[in-house]
């Protein structure tokens, strides 16, 4: 199949959404105080986690918004919030009118319709007796019950065809295809209903190198033909940096930055985050050895014992007695949004 | 300390290795393996048997950090386990593995396992999974020295105890009496190292030792590998898919494609002048956060071959930039191409853009860059 009919056939599946995307840059999520928690049982005892907390961002039409944080950190269970697959135990996700998270029943499904998720493990997430042509189309018989088979099945084709495969596939099984095409398959069948944004959790995170630019690029090139508003979790810098506009940097489930990615990868305001830069291994042997850099010690602390104060102050180079009794709001500095009492006097000194 | 590229034997002679599966037994094991027939490869040599890893030589020095640089299926994971004689059931060894000089490929199991763990020590990529879940983190440190070192109960629970330090692991004491469970993964991973090393092996195997780990605890495990190497002067292998970690830590790095290696060269060699078109493709697919953010990221078209249907010829020529009408008849043997720098490809003008000497289809191969 050439590139050209897959640019056609995504501009196809564009148009035919387009009554319904409405006008760029406006707001079409807002999350607000969301906290997530579960019950657990440590040292035989019932105990809290708190997963996030406190959490608030605002997704625009057309925009992708990265979520950054490493395991634990409550990247997963925003998203498992938003999608009601976990419950959240405080604040509102409004979307388009609604607050998500108090929705039920026919109006609950009939959101899910307008928010889809792409997953990591491209294979896990596919059905191994269902052909890709079942899979793809299976959204379409939930929502769209009413549509005549033809007009599925040429539906199905275009979807294909707009995430580079083809006819060719339509009858074959998961095993048949290698992670990146099943990857491929995943984001057709995430997007064939037509939803209002795009949720992707670690879209690329368990493809190969080479794949994994194949796949960053088609879910970009996806993005700017159809106009979707995406999430796009990960823990990997460079991807978020390539796919996402804003960026929220979460530690311990609380957000301890937020910033458009210029600001945030060009002025890392929070210590964490400017930790994070630091460590990925920079590809060129040269500069990752002659660069100075203090790694960060220790982990993450366990989320049943969170530290007092700021989140962050356990491994902070910079900590005062300060970050201990008090835990910083999510405040205005410049472009962004930073929770840490010393990011002004830190902000320059290059630390 | 001599310059450990100057000893005159190295301390790991691989000659020739090649590791072949039964068909049916391996083909659903190797991600590679799912990816659908391409019309018109020829099969594979052996018919009942595919090979993953095929005709690789490689010396390692006292010492040195080895990085062996490849995608899943290159046949990297399995070169590593070939070395110890851990590969799966059925595997078939051909070739040769030498440790100072002994043959291990045709050791008797008692004595090759003299050798694992006490001259030649690995760590894996999950360190959840490579530690025994019912056992204390003492008791797994201590039966390395009793096994290996006949040391008594006592002495090794002290020198348990100074490895976990030697690790920078606080507190040991108390970690000693833990269980696997009870640590984080970068913890573990730090265990998972004291035990390969506290027999102080020559060799250390690691198959992508910071994988499962976050970056913030990767960087921490990378500058600890570095730091063990500096003061036991134990040599490391290190196979990872990630071209920063190589950078980050490697001495000289070979890198595989579809069971073979197709160059190898000094670290700052191999990134500042890659003569094989996967090694240069493998760098550029490696996005950076220095510079401007790219509006696109450079990819390889396709995907790497299934074992069991090579491609005639060079087994990359299909998603090469810079193929030749000879590449789909001939593999390109590994040949020197400058002092300490090998490589197996017959285009033999520079990298950079492919020159008039490259067909018409290859450049299309570039331009398509994302096909399927």
């Amino acid at each position: 199949m050439s590139a050209n009919a897959g640019h056609a056939a995504a501009a196809d599946v564009a148009a035919a959404a387009g009554g319904a995307a409405g006008a760029a840059g406006a707001r079409l999520l807002r999350v607000q105080g969301l906290r997530v928690g579960y019950e657990v049982v440590h040292e035989r005892a019932r105990a809290q986690l708190v997963a996030v907390r406190d959490v608030a961002f605002e997704v625009a039409r057309g925009q992708t918004l990265g979520i950054v944080g490493e395991s634990g950190s409550g990247k997963s269970s925003i998203a498992r919030a938003l999608l009601r697959l976990v419950p959240a135990q405080a604040g509102q996700a409004w979307f388009l009118g609604q607050d998500l998270l108090q929705l039920r029943g026919a109006r609950l499904q009939a959101m899910r319709r307008h928010l889809q998720l792409v997953f990591q493990d491209p294979l896990g997430s596919l059905d191994p007796r269902m052909s890709i042509a079942e899979t793809v189309a299976e959204p379409l018989r939930v929502f769209e019950p009413q549509l005549p088979d033809a007009d599925r099945a040429r539906r199905v084709l275009a979807m294909l065809q707009a995430v580079g495969l083809s006819a060719a596939h339509l009858q074959r099984l998961p095993h048949e295809f290698s992670g990146g095409q099943a990857q491929r398959i995943g984001i057709a069948r995430a997007l064939i209903a037509r939803p209002q944004l795009l949720l992707c959790d670690e879209p690329l995170s368990s493809l190969d190198v080479s794949i994994k630019s194949q796949i960053g690029n088609l879910l970009k090139r996806l993005q700017q033909e159809l106009h979707l508003s995406m999430i796009f979790i990960s823990h990997d810098l460079s991807a978020v940096r390539f796919a996402c506009d804003r960026l929220l940097v979460l530690y311990l489930g609380e957000v301890v930055e937020q910033a458009d990615r210029d600001s945030l990868f060009g002025a890392p305001r929070h210590p964490y985050t400017r930790a994070l830069l630091q460590a990925a291994p920079i590809p060129d042997p040269r500069r990752a050895r002659a660069r100075r850099r203090v790694p960060l010690t220790g982990e993450m602390p366990s989320p049943l014992a969170p530290p007092s104060g700021c989140v962050f102050r356990t491994r902070c180079p910079h900590a005062l007695e300060r970050c201990a009794r008090e835990r910083p709001a999510l405040r205005a500095l410049g472009a962004s949004l930073v929770a840490c009492h010393r990011a002004e006097e830190l902000d320059g000194a290059g630390a | 300390m001599p310059d450990p590229s100057a000893a005159p034997e190295p301390l790991l002679q691989i000659r020739a290795l090649t590791v072949s599966y039964p068909a049916g037994a391996h083909a659903g094991a190797l991600p590679a393996a799912r990816a659908t027939a391409r019309p018109g490869a020829r099969p594979a040599r052996a018919e009942a048997h595919l090979e993953v890893v095929r005709g690789v030589d490689l010396d390692l020095a006292a010492g040195e950090i080895l990085g062996i640089a490849g995608e899943s299926g290159s046949g990297k994971t399995q070169l590593l386990l070939a070395i110890l004689g851990l590969c799966g059931a059925g595997a078939r060894l051909r070739g040769s593995v030498r440790y100072r000089g002994e043959e291990l490929l045709a050791l008797p199991a008692a004595q090759l396992n003299r050798t694992r763990g006490a001259r030649i020590a690995m760590v894996f990529q999950d360190p959840a999974t490579a530690l025994n879940p019912y056992l204390t983190i003492g008791r797994q440190l201590t039966e390395v020295l009793r096994v290996h070192r006949g040391v008594g109960a006592r002495a090794a629970e002290r020198r348990a105890g100074a490895m976990l330090e030697a690790v920078h692991i606080a507190d040991a004491a108390r970690h000693l009496r833990q269980y696997p469970h009870e640590l984080s993964g970068g913890m573990r991973q730090r265990v998972t190292l004291a035990m390969a090393l506290i027999a102080e092996p020559q060799v250390l195997l690691a198959d992508e030792p910071t994988t499962s780990l976050d970056v913030t605890v990767q960087s921490q495990i990378l500058a600890l590998l570095r730091e063990l190497r500096e003061r036991t002067r134990v040599a490391i292998v290190l196979v990872t898919h990630d071209m920063g970690v190589i950078a980050e830590l490697a001495d000289r790095v070979a890198v595989m494609y579809a069971g073979t290696l197709i160059e190898q060269a000094p670290v700052e060699a191999l990134f500042a002048g890659p003569r094989h078109p996967y090694s240069e493709a493998l760098q550029r697919c490696v996005p950076r956060l220095d510079g401007p953010p790219p509006q696109r990221l450079a990819s390889i078209p396709g995907q790497p071959p299934d074992p069991a249907a090579l491609p005639p010829g060079c087994a990359f020529a299909p998603r090469c930039a810079y193929r030749l009408e000879v590449c789909e008849r001939s593999a390109p043997p590994l040949v020197q191409a400058a002092p300490r720098h090998w490589k197996a490809c017959h285009y033999d003008e520079p990298l950079g853009r492919p020159g008039p000497a490259a067909s018409a289809a290859a450049a299309a191969t570039l331009a398509a860059g994302e096909v399927p």
